[in-house]
């Protein structure tokens, strides 16, 4: 497995990658009885590799239970992987120790889904944003009150406001608050996670806008987790797409929504309900049966093949590796999509995988 | 189309009143009327009003502290006039509604079977035995395998999809004649929502029940609906057939939305064009056009007169509304 991972192209941490993640693993327990005894593990991520590169912003979408955020967590060192590496600029940080680790919270930070939780109300404003340099012992230079309302200024609030409590914000001006939160220390990377579906519509540009200017402002890394397929397209210069603790497809945008090639990309794409009765008549639509399986039993080789129309034999038996088919674009499927942009090697296995689904050689036990 | 509806809505207003404080209408004048087998939208932000509307259809408010004003009239019977218990025979049989989380709208200490039998020996006076059959019948056609371990399984064992399908079951157990479905699949991911949305569809067309669904987002409504409403604070802004509204919005409120949302059909455009300000900054309809702070057209006659929903097919409330020979509507084929 851990091989197979590393040879399919992400393997080795490239020099400009800021994060590299290999193989990554998050399985947690499932214990039964008094005595606790484990009876199984929901294997949330299993076997995730990716790299980050500096100024780049990398979206991983999918639906629910699909690993994303456990993802990012994991990348934030806020839960403890089971297996796999994770390189921060060249350095493990996979099982770094809480004091090891402190220094480097300053670099990699998080947004939080839930702008009405991830904030403490009985906390002004001045002091969940001063927080970090609370507990950083960072000294600014005119005192933390000042660089605390340079921030709110920075993400469009108004200083005055540094004693206000949480609850005389709306939900976007609190989304502001926690992301200036987490630029109080300048970080190089920032996870965010589900940012802007808590709210409203209409609010909803309006952080993903500010999230753009401050990457061309501070020079900001993204990771960004969101099962919105339209806001991650607008705002990533990379997706990955997951299913099941898996990456199924990984592609630059353009590749991505242009020719996604994984089936279980086209039929997310072909789900987005889009507002225009007039363009939706021509869309082909496809519809796929049942819900996301368990992560507690998924199904053996591709996890998709129980609802994917596209399954063969060689589906429930092999899986099939995330091999990169384009350029930069890799796709974990015996049975791509947009096959026309495949590279030759990469055609003639798939011409092969077709041949022997037409025609086996042996039957399948 | 007054003679044939279904569902009459007029001048509906609901207003709670808080100790101390001035009241809230948070609906304020709507009216719309439903056709058997039409689906109609209402649309809007949170706080705009769409799901205090529904509550008040189906008389599930409260009745200490809130007033509901004007007429709710449901195949000629007045709703709001109607004693309780002969509310409860409509409610469940003719009127049902799903609400938006799957989540908190099931009982989770009673078997999923018992709750949705509950409302077929209720209304239907179907023995226990039958309305089991009925039931797992019910779970089968809106695409739950094995309804029959699943009649005996209690909400948490099911997954979010499954549990939205159990209600929108339980919910067409009688054959309503008029559904209300509030948000039904905003807690979905978009490959069930996509299910849910045809299952929908098809009850609609089968079985000509007339179905409100209430939503934010406007891309559902645009493959469901035939006539949408947006509302704003409580107050429809503008209101049109489905093709019409999307091809050519006119108030300025609807252009943001749709504006403001990044689409998968169509090339990335640079930057999103966000509405200012957020849904709390609104001055009351008393003193002018409650979107008037946010607008990007706002003009002295917004102030302090709110302007009146005029027109009939396409009804817009705006006194400045956006041309409709703008150059971005005109590229959409009609």
């Amino acid at each position: 497995m851990s091989h197979r991972a590393d040879e399919g192209g992400a393997g080795v941490s490239a020099p400009e990658a800021l994060l590299s993640v290999q193989n990554l693993q998050k399985h947690f327990p499932v214990t039964k009885g008094l005595l606790k005894r484990q009876v199984g593990a929901v294997r949330a991520v299993d076997g995730v590799s990716f790299d980050v590169r500096k100024g780049e912003t990398l979206g991983l979408v999918g639906e629910s239970g699909c690993g994303k955020s456990t993802t990012g967590r994991l990348v934030t060192r806020l839960m403890e992987p089971t297996g796999g590496k994770i390189f921060f600029e060249g350095h493990d940080i996979t099982h770094m120790s809480q004091s090891k680790i402190r220094p480097l919270r300053r670099d990699i930070q998080m947004i939080f889904q839930d702008p009405y939780s991830s904030l403490n109300p009985r906390h002004t404003v001045g002091a969940i944003v001063g927080a970090p340099f609370r507990i950083q012992g960072v000294q600014t230079e005119q005192g933390t009150k000042k660089a605390v309302q340079e921030l709110l200024e920075l993400v469009g609030l108004n200083p005055e406001h540094y004693n206000r409590y949480p609850h005389e914000f709306s939900g976007g001006q609190r989304q502001r608050i926690g992301i200036a939160r987490t630029l109080a220390l300048k970080p190089k990377m920032i996870i965010a996670d589900e940012p802007v579906s808590a709210l409203d519509v209409s609010i909803q540009a309006q952080v993903v806008n500010l999230l753009e200017d401050l990457q061309n402002e501070l020079g900001l890394t993204y990771v960004i987790v969101a099962h919105d397929l339209s806001v991650i397209r607008h705002i990533s210069d990379r997706v990955a797409v997951m299913y099941l603790g898996k990456i199924v497809e990984l592609a630059d945008r353009k590749g991505l929504y242009e020719s996604p090639m994984h089936p279980y990309t086209n039929a997310l794409m072909s789900a987005v309900p889009i507002p225009d009765p007039a363009r939706r008549k021509d869309r082909e639509r496809i519809r796929l049966q049942g819900d996301v399986p368990s992560p507690l039993n998924p199904p053996p080789a591709c996890r998709f093949h129980t609802r994917c129309w596209k399954a063969q034999a060689i589906c429930k038996t092999e899986e099939p590796p995330l091999a990169e088919l384009a350029p930069g674009h890799q796709v974990a499927c015996h049975f791509p999509e947009n096959a026309d942009k495949v590279t030759a090697p990469a055609a003639a296995k798939i011409a092969q995988n077709v041949e022997d689904a037409l025609h086996p050689k042996k039957p399948v036990a | 189309m007054t003679r044939e509806s279904l569902l009459d809505v007029e001048d509906l207003s609901v207003v709670f009143r808080q100790r101390g404080r001035a009241d809230v209408r948070a609906v304020d004048g709507v009216s719309f009327s439903v056709s058997p087998g039409e689906t109609i939208g209402l649309v809007g932000e949170s706080g705009c009003g769409k799901s205090v509307t529904s509550l008040a259809i189906m008389g599930l408010l409260p009745k200490r502290g809130v007033r509901v004003e004007g007429r709710i009239t449901f195949d000629g019977t007045e709703l709001p006039a109607l004693p309780a218990d002969k509310l409860r025979l409509l409610r469940g049989r003719d009127l049902a509604i799903v609400f938006q989380d799957p989540m908190t709208s099931l009982n989770p200490v009673v078997p999923i079977g018992t709750q949705v039998t509950e409302v077929l020996t209720r209304h239907r006076g179907l023995g226990n035995g039958e309305a089991r059959e009925e039931a797992a019948d019910l779970l089968r056609r809106v695409g739950i395998p094995d309804p029959s371990r699943r009649l005996r399984e209690y909400p948490h064992q099911l997954s979010g999809g499954m549990r939205q399908r159990a209600l929108i079951a339980t919910a067409l157990a009688c054959r309503p004649r008029l559904l209300i479905a509030d948000e039904p699949t905003t807690a979905l991911d978009v490959t069930i929502q996509a299910q849910i949305l045809e299952l929908l569809k098809t009850l609609v067309a089968e079985s000509g029940t007339a179905l409100i669904l209430i939503t934010h987002d406007l891309g559902v409504v645009a493959g469901m609906c035939d006539t949408v409403h947006v509302m704003y604070a409580g107050r429809i802004v503008e209101r049109a057939p489905r093709h019409e509204l999307f091809a050519d919005p006119r108030h300025p409120y609807t252009g943001g939305l749709l504006a403001s949302v990044p689409r998968l059909d169509q090339p990335r455009g640079a930057r999103l064009e966000p509405i200012e300000g957020s849904p709390r900054d609104t001055i009351p309809w008393t003193s002018g056009c409650a979107f008037a702070p946010r607008c990007p057209n706002r003009i002295e006659e917004c102030t302090p007169v709110a302007p009146d929903l005029l027109g009939d097919r396409h009804g817009l409330r705006c006194v400045n509304p956006l041309r409709s020979d703008r150059p971005e509507t005109k590229a959409v084929p009609r």
